[in-house]
């Protein structure tokens, strides 16, 4: 099955019946996928006018109680900031795609992470923050899009997929998983007319100040749950290893490849790849760090994800870099020499 | 003793902020008061914009869920979509429906959206302290068109419910005026009708209130009131400009 296609029918599968989006290469498959998947299971597609207009029916049929997704690319995903912005101050759940491309600005529509900092640091304005996951394969394209949907309704919050050109675009059989049974909250924030019931109101504006303070710490105390249960991520051959390289999506691929090779050459060489970019799998790499001597953080970027490494090593010594952005996908071989020139160079 | 006279179910028991000799008052009371000749008040969403009338929440005893500036219609979009059985009325300003959010409006227009939208023009940004509208008058001086709007330099008014009138989606549109007793009472019964039309399933409805803005007009509100008709209604010309159950049959 297609990325694209994989995510788009996880979301059908997960029950989302609203789709809302704008056409942006690369991610048009997806939303073709949805005009048609919508029309076969009696949900709503709308081509909005806009990002801006996507992201806000999103925000509509989300406070109507509907699992509702929309999805983009980078250029696209800055314009929907307003509207997931308010989406985490209304607390309302919504599953959000962006499939990146290389950036700033236009930038090409090759395979790029540029827009990890953009997705971890909320994005929009104001005190936020959006679980963020990282799949690296069709099958997980499929299996973190449903668990996306549940995630969004436990917490009531915006949830972001990133991927990219290459996984949206890539074919893998996959194993069309059924649907998690999780026990999720009463929607008792769900307007639908008040019929029965005292009426509700949905608003972001709380212009008391005591009153704003007392909703970001509400919002601050959801996000140390989320730091707490979401963290999300895969190790391979790092029981052993002395560098371990640290990457996500589309770059842990290829770094699992480069791990192989390693390996091959004798190296003890593992991979680290958060499956969940916010939370960041803080415990895993502190776990990894009693043992590793030397991290390298590999990204499709000129280095924002080492950030979060360096933080929870507290030791920047042990934290190196190599990026390839613009939408270059550099080969396993060119990871493992860069393996190969740390390991040698740090003498380990 | 007979009961004549009450106020709205669909208005909460709450003081409004608006400053004296505001429109947004009379215009809440109206559509308050035909949700409630409709019976409609449990089917009901509210959308209030960015905005004076952004509390609007706090005077509606129905629904209600804020928008981000401008994007009153595609929330409502989103909403009638996924609840095609609910009434949905966006609520929204000059700024909002003109400058920021015409993009969302005319488009909710055009895809026929049946949900009602309540415009209230008074020519200038009321919450942000008097600077100019899209649909600030040539001549007419704010904080940000000290020398009057020039058309050269700042453009015209833009005509925004006479360009909706043009769309095939838009099912209902009018505008009016606030200056008489009589003139109000002539927008409440388009508010009724846009409400009517949007349950009848015709398409996108529109109702446009010249409203009066003394605080930023900086005059009294008897005069301000005057103003509607002497400048606004020569402006915006009153009427319902487009009416798709009047259309002869056949």
């Amino acid at each position: 099955m297609k990325g694209t296609n994989a995510l788009g029918e996880a979301a059908v599968q997960a029950g989302c019946r609203c789709y809302f989006g704008y056409p942006i290469t690369p991610q048009n498959e997806l939303t073709e996928y949805m005009a048609k998947r919508m029309a076969e299971v009696g949900g709503v597609f709308v081509q909005g006018e806009s990002e801006t207009a996507s992201i806000n029916m999103v925000l509509g049929a989300a406070a109507s109680g509907v699992r509702a997704m929309t999805s983009s690319s980078s250029p696209g995903i800055s314009l929907k900031q307003e509207g997931i912005s308010f989406i985490a101050a209304d607390e309302l759940p919504a599953v959000i795609v962006n499939i990146m491309r290389g950036g700033p600005g236009l930038g090409n529509i090759a395979p790029s992470q540029g827009d990890y900092y953009q997705a971890t640091r909320g994005g929009g304005h104001g005190d936020y923050r959006t679980p963020v996951f990282a799949p690296a394969s069709v099958q997980e394209l499929y299996d973190l899009t449903m668990h996306a949907f549940d995630v969004a309704d436990i917490y009531r919050t915006p949830v972001l997929i990133l991927g990219d050109g290459m996984l949206g675009q890539i074919m893998e059989p996959i194993v069309l998983n059924k649907k998690n049974k999780v026990k999720l909250p009463p929607k008792d924030y769900v307007l639908d007319g008040a019929k029965g019931r005292p009426s509700r109101i949905i608003r972001s504006l709380i212009l008391d100040t005591r009153e704003m303070e007392a909703h970001n710490w509400k919002l601050k105390r959801k996000y140390d749950l989320m730091r707490k249960e979401l963290p999300l991520w895969e190790e391979f051959m790092t029981d052993d290893a002395k560098l371990v390289v640290v990457a996500y999506g589309t770059a842990a691929r290829i770094a699992k490849g480069a791990v192989k090779r390693s390996r091959k050459e004798g190296l003890a060489v593992g991979l680290l790849r958060p499956m969940t970019l916010w939370p960041f799998p803080d415990e895993a790499i502190k776990s990894v760090a009693k043992n590793a001597r030397l991290f390298l953080v590999f990204e499709m970027n000129t280095g924002q994800m080492v950030d979060d490494v360096r933080l929870v090593l507290e030791d920047s010594s042990k934290c190196v870099f190599y990026g390839r952005p613009g939408g270059e996908v550099p080969s396993p071989m060119e990871i493992s020499r860069i393996i190969g020139r740390y390991w040698v160079q740090k003498e380990l | 003793m007979k009961k004549v006279y009450a106020k709205p179910k669909s208005l909460k028991d709450a003081p409004f902020h608006y400053c004296p000799g505001c429109g947004h008052s009379i215009i809440h009371r109206l559509i308050a008061e035909v949700i409630d000749e409709l019976g409609i008040r449990d089917k009901v969403i509210g959308i209030p914009p960015a905005g004076c009338a952004v509390l609007a929440y706090n005077y509606f005893d129905v629904d209600m869920c804020e928008s981000a500036h401008g994007r009153g219609c595609a929330v409502g979009t989103g909403f009638k979509r996924a609840q095609p059985d609910k009434i949905i009325f966006t609520y929204q300003g000059d700024g909002d429906m003109a400058a920021i959010g015409t993009a969302e409006t005319l488009h909710a227009a055009n895809r026929g959206e049946c949900i009602t939208s309540i415009f209230v023009n008074n020519a200038v940004y009321g919450m942000t302290g008097g600077q100019m509208a899209p649909t600030t008058m040539l001549g007419q001086k704010t904080t940000t068109s000290p020398m009057g709007r020039r058309p050269d330099v700042e453009g015209y008014p833009l005509m925004i419910t006479d360009i909706i009138a043009t769309l095939k989606g838009a099912a209902f549109v009018a505008r009016h005026s606030l200056a008489t007793p009589a003139k109000i009472l002539a927008a409440k019964r388009s508010i009724k009708k846009a409400f009517e039309v949007q349950m009848a399933g015709l398409g996108y409805s529109l109702v446009e209130c010249l409203s009066p803005c003394p605080t930023n007009w900086k005059v009294t509100p008897v005069e301000a009131f005057k103003l509607l008709e002497t400048r606004m209604e020569r402006e915006f010309p009153i009427g319902v400009l487009k009416d798709v159950t009047k259309k002869p049959k056949g």
